[in-house]
């Protein structure tokens, strides 16, 4: 062992408490450095929120953590430490992502510690070579193995030699061979960089035997530290995971007793799942190959393997969730038919997904499934009784499924699966993530439905002491069954001492997938391990590229959304600018003439001629006229008196009265607007035909009313520009701000806590994508505006391309702002929606000129930034303007640049809470 | 019944989750008062504060009586510029309107020889230019006419167009702009609130749960109608009941119970345009720009922001089956002219139809796509 020069973590009264509920009870640990230290104990005891305070991602709320001699709360130490920490979050892959490939992962978390591209070349072969990462160097992450995840994972943590190395949960779910193949990575990596600390959270107890020091946690709080040997000698137990228990208080170990397996009574082969040949393809990729199996009455069979080898799949077409693409399954004797109602009343199904309604509470979920099921509200309400007092709800009854701990929603959710008294449960991995302790809990329930209720049950498990529990198992890998049979039955097959040995053996038999590693280059590099280039600056141009190129990856690898992004723009500004105009024509309108003379149908034929109104038929009276008007069938009436031309004739005044439908004003007023010019035009076309004698009724003035800009004033020279400015402002802001909160609800904003990245590098670098993918919106959109509208550009181009670049930055950074706020994409998405929306089409100056409005409208308008780009893009089009003229609606918007992004970065978390 | 009873349960369900989220109900809060607030206070629809300048060569009598004629709320007070200013000012877009008076105005009209003035107006300010131009139009005929009268000459026209505007007399803005406030936030709700449902409860799993038990498809779609229309429809209600009717002193003409009927019933195909939707996206980032794609068209063009009359032929057909249109054109009938419902049933039962309609299409792509993405 190496010299031991100060611990490598120091905790001093760690508190941490979620909402009510308390995750650390005043921790005091000194974590020896250059050691691999194990944390042990049930889920939910703090394990991971002490990881993350030790590795920054949190924020401390009350004590003081202290890591490679210095303090976490200080930010510049925090920032100091960070190239030299190393954390692997829980969850398979929770940092990677998924649509970049091996190599591109590594070179991302490559150019956020700041290695050049030699030195980023030579330690991704290296460390892809050393993980036997090296054959799938361009394949998705996101088709990886678990077990291939996580080492990519590793690989991802590694770049930067750190000094120490937190690893929370690594090897959950991960098939045997896969986690023996990592720990025996994670021995090389020590041996390579001997000063390194590792610290491990663990779930597999025999995994603990294998490390140097540990420290047994339990409901936030120490139990015990010292090396596995002496815990064990300490708790005077032969495995760790008895040492645990005798560590526990007694009032939590009185539950517990070894777990008893009665036989199984015989029901006379009762086939319940017959499977043969069942197979499923996805385009050209087979995740289920020609599987058959036979599951009898009252039998736990066990579907063990690593995660993605088919199991769920398989459990899905069974459920009659997912067709087969071959082969044939049945149930109770009949064929899988997803529309067969009965049968669903006799299966109960748990899902590998947490499958209850989180949002709901212990009761209510067990309430609604009653109701779904049907039960009687008598029966219902005992059958809920018994079941929360079997399955020790007691205590949680009217907690929300979300706030509960793991293993207490498991057992939620088997309750929930048994609410209906269901013969046959299919329970896809119903155990993963979940203690020891709960585990055999779990266990106990299942063997009492299974022996006492003769329930079949079909489950499916990654853990080998669980696989052992069962009446038979079929090893799974890569979608086929490997072999099927009891598990001492397996064991005696191929002559080892466990059953992990065994499928270990069957494992390396199928494939060959002996660990394929270049033991050479692994040593070479320990020679060369150059000192980690750390760079610790306030802002690295490197790592705000890393984040920008990683983001146009992805964007170019989701064609549907990049497609919908190009495409959609384009399609709206269609539809906008020919749609939304103000040019109103074809207006609706219906005379009442009661006089019907010459005089009265020359006044009429005035407005019958014009393009601006459609002549309906002609009124009967002024009841039909009131009909009219209320139904909506026409927009305005015209009523001429009796008596009308006889007036006339005889100079008497006549009126002739107007009745218009008011109920959109600005139709109103434009009807208004073209029925008192024309009634000019009439009278001056009277005076000058000298109809009443003398020129008396023409005005003494001419006043010309004169369009500039748009001397025929059609609104589309307006429309179109506008419409720039409106797509501009809606999708970029959209896109930008799910971007950001998507890697929030993924859990890949962890990077931003844990790597040397800071905020203003993160937020910049994922604006970059988006702002480029405007400009080719702009540019789009730029030649619609020529070629499909006809709209010319008369000012200057580069006067329009500049304002358009400023302004793609201020709305991106806009949608970044809301996505602060926002921790779902859904909020994130109707948020951002109704934030612009409502301002870009009401309050921006597109139909009104901002000057107009008033009280929140005008607020609301000020502080937006197409306000500023509307007359750069109308002003350069249609008005014929240059920098002169809009110089200062640039600075204006300029202006929002700075204040966005600054307000932006404020409200971006550095840390979890 | 028991299918009843299954619906009944899943949209209890349904509004139990959405009253969990805060943020959501904190925005769907906002888009039911401030929102339509701001947008009443916009004065938008009408003639308001517009920006006028003048440029009076003539400094007579009569060119002051023009300048002091134009009064708010129409048109902010002119301001008088130079002419050698009125390039620049206009492309800037400091003014909307500029009246230029020639030099020697007042004398030319006493002496008969109608002299021309002119009225420069933004032809790029939408709204405002082409009501505005009228406007400012009449306001300088009536005040030479006047001003021409008091010297002696007699200017009583013939023939007097006396035009009344029906259902909102004074063509008030907030009356328009309030109700379609509305009615544009229930199309962007329950499209994304009920295809938002189903996306969710795929990318948690809890459809593959839903889909095991003896539940439908027919009948979670449902659920997800009915619980999210509850909660728009509610809404809806307190939103024109308090806030417009209240706060903002809308006079209403109808029947708001059969205004409500119809929200309903167009609750029922927006929420299944937001089902059948959910069945198209596969993630939500999917949805959300499908969404934009369909829900903000169907708005802007349903007659609640520009008239429908302006529309070009072929597009005018086109919305004319979109229910939006007619629920826009029914919630006018009722709310501001009293329609009753022997006006309105025919566009009730086109609304019903469609909506029926996008909910087959919905329950035919369900189940097969029901479990993607998982």
């Amino acid at each position: 062992m190496d010299a031991m020069d100060g611990p490598v973590a120091r905790l001093v009264g760690l508190r941490h408490r979620y909402g009510a509920g308390v995750a650390l009870a005043g921790i005091n640990l000194e974590i020896p450095s250059g050691r691999m230290v194990g944390l042990i104990g049930p889920d939910g005891v703090g394990k991971s929120t002490l990881l993350g305070l030790v590795a920054g991602a949190k924020q401390i709320q009350d004590g003081a953590v202290e890591v490679l001699g210095g303090d976490m709360a200080d930010v510049r130490h925090r920032q100091a430490v960070c190239p030299r920490i190393a954390f692997m979050p829980q969850g398979l892959g929770k940092n990677l992502y998924p649509d970049l490939s091996v190599r591109e992962n590594i070179d991302f978390f490559g150019r956020l510690f700041g290695h050049s591209r030699r030195e980023r070349q030579r330690r991704s072969v290296e460390l892809m070579a050393a993980t036997g990462l090296a054959a799938f160097a361009d394949r998705p992450a996101k088709k990886l193995s678990g077990g291939m995840r996580q080492k990519l994972s590793l690989c991802c943590s590694l770049i930067h030699d750190p000094d120490l190395l937190i690893l929370d949960e690594p090897t959950t779910g991960v098939d045997p061979l896969s986690r023996r193949q990592f720990w025996e990575l994670i021995d090389r990596m020590r041996a390579r960089r001997k000063g390194m600390s590792v610290v491990v959270a663990t779930a597999y107890m025999e995994e603990a035997e294998r490390f140097d020091w540990l420290v047994a946690m339990n409901a936030g709080a120490i139990l015990a530290t010292g090396s596995p040997e002496a815990l064990k000698s300490k708790a005077g137990t032969e495995t760790i995971e008895a040492a645990f228990v005798a560590l526990l208080p007694d009032e939590m170990k009185s539950g517990h007793k070894a777990l008893q397996i009665p036989p199984r009574t015989k029901y006379d082969h009762e086939s319940v799942i017959v499977a043969h040949d069942l197979t499923r393809r996805f385009g050209d990729f087979t995740a289920v190959d020609h599987v058959s199996f036979d599951i009898q009455r009252g039998e736990i069979f066990g579907f063990v393997g690593s995660n993605g080898c088919g199991k769920t799949t398989t459990m899905k077409m069974l459920t009659g969730l997912l067709p087969a693409s071959e082969g044939s399954a049945t149930l109770f004797g009949r064929a899988v038919d997803a529309n067969d109602m009965r049968s669903r009343m006799r299966v109960g199904y748990m899902s590998q997904s947490f499958s209850l309604y989180s949002e709901l509470t212990v009761r209510q979920n067990l309430d609604l499934h009653a109701r779904l099921f049907h039960l009687p509200a008598a029966d219902a309400k005992q059958r809920i009784i018994d079941l929360i007092a079997r399955f020790g709800l007691k205590g949680h009854v009217d907690q929300l499924a979300a706030d509960l701990p793991l293993g207490i929603r498991q057992r939620l959710s088997l309750a929930v699966a048994v609410v209906h008294r269901p013969d046959l449960l299919i329970l896809d991995e119903p155990t993963s993530g979940v203690d020891p302790m709960a585990r055999d809990a779990f266990w106990e329930l299942l063997i009492d439905l299974s022996r006492n209720q003769g329930v079949t049950i079909f489950v499916s498990t990654h853990f080998m002491n669980e696989a052992a529990r069962c009446d038979r198992i079929s090893l799974m890998d890569a979608g086929r069954v490997l072999a099927t049979d009891t598990p001492d039955g397996l064991v005696r097959a191929r002559k080892t001492a466990t059953l992990e040995d065994a499928f270990i053996d069957f494992l390396e038999e199928s494939d060959g997938r002996a660990l394929v590693v270049d033991e050479a280059v692994g040593l070479d590099a320990a020679n060369s391990a150059a000192p980690p280039a750390v760079n610790s600056s306030l802002f690295s141009t490197r790592r705000m590229l890393a984040y920008a190129i990683r983001e146009t990856l992805e964007l170019l690898r989701d064609p549907i959304r990049l497609a919908f992004a190009l495409g959609g723009t384009a399609f709206l500004m269609l539809i906008f600018g020919f749609g939304i105009t103000t040019d109103v024509n074809s207006l609706t309108i219906a005379f009442l003439d009661r006089d019907n003379t010459f005089e009265s149908r020359a006044y009429l034929s005035e407005l019958r001629g014009s393009r601006y109104f459609a002549e309906e038929a002609p009124l009967r009276d002024q009841r039909d006229e009131l009909q009219r008007l209320r139904g909506g069938k026409v927009t305005a009436t015209i009523e001429i008196p009796p008596g009308f031309g006889r007036d006339l004739r005889r100079g008497r005044p006549v009126e002739i009265a107007a009745w218009i439908d008011g109920s959109m004003p600005f139709r109103a007023e434009t009807i208004r607007g073209y029925l008192v010019s024309m009634h000019q035009q009439y009278l001056d076309d009277l005076a000058i035909r000298g109809h009443l004698g003398d020129g008396s009724t023409a005005l003494p003035a001419d006043v010309a009313v004169r369009f500039r800009y748009n001397q025929n004033f059609d609104s589309i020279y307006a429309m179109v520009p506008s419409q720039l400015a409106l797509q501009l402002a809606l999708i970029p802001a959209i896109l930008m701000a799910l971007a950001i909160v998507r890697e929030k609800e993924l859990g890949s904003i962890i990077n931003l806590y844990v790597t040397p990245v800071t905020r203003l590098e993160f937020l910049l670098g994922k604006q970059i994508p988006y702002v480029a993918l405007a400009m080719l919106n702009f540019a789009i959109m730029f030649l619609m505006a020529l070629f499909v509208f006809d709209v010319p550009l008369k000012g200057s181009f580069l006067m329009l391309l500049l304002g358009a670049f400023v302004y793609v930055i201020a709305t991106t950074a806009y949608g970044r702002v809301i996505s602060a706020f926002t921790s779902t994409q859904i909020a994130a998405l109707f948020g951002t929606t109704i934030m612009t929306v409502l301002p870009a089409t009401m309050f921006a100056g597109m139909m009104v000129p901002v000057s107009s409005l008033t009280g929140l409208a005008a607020v609301m308008g000020r502080f937006f930034p197409m306000t500023y780009f509307l007359p750069i893009s109308v002003g350069t089009f249609t008005k014929g303007l240059g920098f002169a003229d809009l110089s200062m609606h640039l600075l204006s918007l300029a202006a929002f640049v700075p204040a966005l992004t600054l307000l932006g970065l404020v409200l971006l978390r550095p840390q979890e809470k | 019944m028991r299918s009843l009873s299954t619906i009944f349960w899943l949209s209890v369900k349904e509004l139990r989750s959405f009253f969990r989220d805060w943020v959501l109900l904190g925005l769907v809060i906002y888009s039911f008062s401030l929102a339509i607030i701001a947008q009443a206070q916009s004065n938008a629809q009408e003639l308001h504060n517009a920006s006028l300048g003048v440029v009076d060569e003539d400094h007579s009598e009569l060119s002051r009586r023009i300048t002091r004629a134009f009064l708010p709320p129409y048109f902010k007070s002119a301001e008088p510029i130079a002419e050698r200013d009125v390039d620049h000012l206009m492309n800037i877009g400091r003014y909307t309107f500029v009246i230029d008076i020639p030099p020697n105005f007042e004398r030319d009209v006493l002496a008969g020889r109608r002299p021309a003035l002119q009225v420069a107006v933004d032809a790029t300010a939408m709204m405002q230019a082409g009501i505005g131009a009228g406007y400012a139009q009449e306001i300088i005929a009536d005040e030479v006419a006047d001003f021409v009268s008091r010297h002696g000459f007699a200017t009583v026209p013939a023939v007097n167009l006396a035009v009344r505007i029906a259902f909102n007399p004074n063509v008030t803005t907030s009356w328009f702009v309030s109700v379609m406030g509305i009615i544009n936030n229930v199309t962007m709700l329950a499209i994304i609130l009920a295809g938002a449902a189903v996306v969710r409860e795929r990318e948690h799993g809890t459809m593959d749960h839903l889909l095991v038990m003896p539940v439908s498809p027919f009948e979670i779609a449902m659920a997800k109608v009915l619980g999210n229309a509850a909660v728009i429809a509610i809404a809806a209600g307190l939103s024109l009941t308090l806030v417009v009717r209240h706060l903002l002193a809308v006079p209403i003409a109808g029947s708001i119970p059969l205004f409500m009927c119809g929200v309903v019933i167009y609750l029922f195909f927006a929420t299944s345009v937001g089902v059948f939707l959910a069945t198209i996206a596969r993630t939500m980032p999917q949805l959300g720009l499908l969404y934009m794609l369909v829900a903000i068209p169907l708005n802007m063009l349903s007659g609640s922001n520009t008239p429908l009359e302006s529309m070009p032929a072929f597009l005018r057909t086109i919305v004319q089956v979109s229910p939006t249109t007619y629920f826009v054109s029914f919630a006018q009938a009722i709310l501001y002219r009293g329609a009753g419902f022997d006006v309105v049933w025919t566009n009730f039962l086109e609304v019903g139809l469609m909506g029926a309609l996008f909910l087959a299409l919905g329950l035919l792509r369900y189940r097969s796509v029901a479990t993607q993405g998982s």
